[in-house]
């Protein structure tokens, strides 16, 4: 295990440690201490490597990851995983606004409560979010799996696309464009499977699935809002 | 109307200057669909604009330099303020943010041919980096766009500098379109979205709001690309002042400002002819902020809207600017709106000089289309070169204006050297009217 103390060194020393990781480093194990809230922790990281940020993070923590592993033991400030590639990112606490904002792929886990625009404009990300979201998640989100075992706030899915949203407890009200869909075989795989790598406690049949009505994909004046 | 059933003479049909026929025919337009009219292109209006100045020149007062002989530089340096390998280019003039998707890969492509073999750079768009605009462009700005469209880190790492596009001049507040007719296959798959459908780009960024978070926004960025690359912050002509003054204090190596002459590649028509301000109104208030932040010149200005000549490349320079950018006028060099089509305009409804519906993807010189039997018209090796011409003449036209005004480096232009020919433009940026040392709202003086 290799540490960083952020007390002792700057955040460019910090992510060009990190950035100097191969795809075959032997160092694999990394752990980051007295984090104290700084931003753009560990973004931009393109290695296999597995990186524990023991505290709470400020903005963009695991920005644009590929690959890594980062888990935060705290929580998260705004737009933690933002347009995420690939690897995972778990959060024990919870998370800001536009948690997992544009995600490519990967995994976000969220074990507390993500706040609002969680999965904003996400574009193939699966997020997980263990407690509740708040308003405007899943804005303009294009694909990908947005789960949530609590409740979510306002305006679900405004503007949604191709990206599943699935929710176990009471949606305050959906977005534009956004409806309840049947929960068919296939979803309740995808649920299953992201439910477990989530570590989450709870059952798939549980959930409700929400999607695009698909009534926005053309111009037309009967969509004017 | 008079009678004329006595003989009397009639009154005159007068045309109303409020309802005029296009006027009128647009309300008709509206009235049959229900839709907004949706174009391509920059605002048409007549605004104020660099024709509106002149330069001086030399006299017995000023010492000019002796064309095409004497020393006349035109290399700028963008990006000095943090970055660890600002972008060097041989002429201050720069290609614009044009997607691919609004534009076919082939003509991507040319621009990248182009503006290599002038030694300047070009830049990205809403949709990502495509390999052959990569392959052919020395110098490449990669734009960072509220959709996020193909954007991945390792694009980003491989850029020269970045964009970040807060907005631009053809729609200050307003996002991007691009309608069912040119997503492509490639286009969905690099944009992510199902194939035929209408794209909404969106008007503002997903994980910031505001300059504090703008700031945030960029330390992330320059973490990812290791400090290496310039931070440009793209602009519409909105509040310049105010967002020059916001820029500046969340971290930007270069400013880039778009008047509403700046092209946009779709968007409603109401938009782009009735929000922003004309670059001319621009660039001073821009140019103010910077020297009220003691700036000027440490972040550098690149201005665009409306720049076609090398006149307008020295105006520019001369109230400030450091560099343009050209996206209209580098489409035309191309071969868009060539009258060589104009049979083919026709069919469309249209003319050659007018064509402006750019998201039909029906353009005959198949420049802005993803159609392949109408891409196959464009030679991107003869548009590189048409536009590497273009470029290379902007260049010396600017040049024999500096060596009349007797300056060895474009950027040495200055205010001092122009003269305004209408009140308008007097007042826009604050030159004096010719043959006056006055311009309105000029400091201690009174209309």
């Amino acid at each position: 295990m290799q540490t960083l103390d952020m007390a002792e060194i700057a955040l460019r020393d910090l992510n060009e440690t990190l950035h100097a990781q191969a795809e075959n480093t032997n160092q694999t194990a990394w752990e980051i201490v007295n984090p104290k809230g700084a931003h753009a922790i560990a973004c931009g990281l393109d290695a296999p490597i597995e990186v524990t940020v023991k505290g709470h993070t400020g903005y963009y923590c695991g920005g644009m990851n590929k690959q890594a592993t980062i888990n935060i033991k705290g929580s998260a400030g705004p737009g933690v995983a933002e347009n995420m590639m690939s690897g995972t990112v778990v959060i024990d606490g919870d998370a800001s606004q536009y948690a997992g904002a544009t995600g490519h792929g990967g995994l976000l886990v969220i074990k507390g409560n993500a706040s609002s625009r969680c999965g904003i404009s996400m574009k193939g990300i699966d997020i997980v979010v263990h407690g509740n979201i708040g308003h405007m998640s899943a804005f303009m989100a294009q694909s990908g799996n947005l789960v949530v075992c609590g409740d979510a706030g306002d305006a679900l899915g405004d503007s949604l696309y191709e990206a599943r949203l699935f929710v176990r407890g009471s949606v305050k009200s959906l977005g534009a464009d956004c409806m309840e869909k049947e929960m068919r075989p296939e979803h309740l795989e995808i649920l299953a499977d992201l439910l477990e790598k989530a570590g989450a406690d709870a059952k798939p049949e549980e959930f409700k699935r929400y999607g695009s009505a698909r009534e926005l994909y053309t111009f037309k004046i009967d969509n004017a809002y | 109307m008079t009678d004329t059933a006595n003989g009397a003479p009639r009154t005159t049909p007068i045309q109303s200057a409020t309802f005029s026929n296009p006027v009128n025919a647009e309300i008709r337009r509206a009235a049959a669909t229900g839709i907004y009219d949706i174009r391509g292109g920059g605002a048409k209006r007549k605004v104020p604009h660099f024709d509106d100045l002149l330069f001086l020149g030399a006299s017995i007062s000023r010492y000019p330099l002796e064309g095409y002989r004497e020393k006349c530089e035109t290399k700028v340096t963008l990006g000095t303020r943090f970055a660890k390998n600002p972008i060097e280019l041989d002429m201050p003039v720069t290609i614009a943010g044009m997607s691919f998707g609004a534009l076919s890969g082939p003509a991507k492509e040319a621009l990248g041919r182009g503006a290599t073999l002038a030694g300047t750079s070009t830049t990205t768009g809403d949709g990502g980096m495509t390999n052959e605009e990569r392959g052919h462009s020395n110098k490449l700005v990669y734009q960072y766009l509220p959709s996020r469209y193909g954007m991945n880190p390792d694009d980003l790492r491989r850029a020269d500098a970045i964009e970040i596009v807060v907005g631009q001049g053809a729609k200050p507040g307003g996002g991007g379109m691009l309608l069912g007719q040119k997503i492509s296959d490639r286009v969905a798959e690099m944009r992510n979205l199902p194939k035929g459908i209408d794209q909404r780009s969106a008007c503002r960024h997903p994980d910031w709001t505001g300059p504090d978070d703008l700031e945030i926004k960029i330390l992330e960025l320059r973490e990812i690309t290791a400090w290496k690359v310039p931070i440009y912050i793209k602009i519409g002509g909105a509040r310049p002042y105010f967002d020059t003054t916001l820029a500046v204090k969340a971290g930007a190596d270069v400013v880039v400002l778009d008047g509403m002459q700046g092209g946009t590649a779709a968007t409603q028509d109401v938009f782009i002819e009735n929000v922003g301000q004309p670059i001319l109104a621009c660039i001073r208030e821009s140019v103010r902020a910077l020297q009220d932040l003691g700036m000027h010149r440490e972040v550098q200005l690149v201005v665009s809207g409306g720049i076609r000549t090398g006149a307008d490349v020295a105006k520019a320079m001369a109230l400030g600017a450091d560099a343009v950018a050209i996206g209209t006028a580098a489409l035309i060099a191309l071969g868009d709106n060539d009258p060589k089509w104009e049979s083919e305009y026709n069919a469309l409804g249209t003319t050659a000089g007018a064509y402006d519906d750019w998201h039909e993807g029906r353009d005959p010189a198949g420049i802005t289309t993803q159609d392949p039997e109408l891409m196959k018209r464009f030679d991107p090796v003869e548009g590189g070169r048409r536009l590497n011409n273009y470029l290379r003449v902007m260049t010396l036209e600017a040049q024999t204006i500096a060596r009349a005004c007797g300056k060895n480096h474009l950027h040495n232009l200055e205010r001092e050297d122009l003269c305004a020919l209408t009140m308008e433009a007097a007042a826009m940026a604050k030159i004096p009217l010719a043959g006056t040392d006055w311009y309105p709202g000029k400091p201690n003086t009174s209309y």
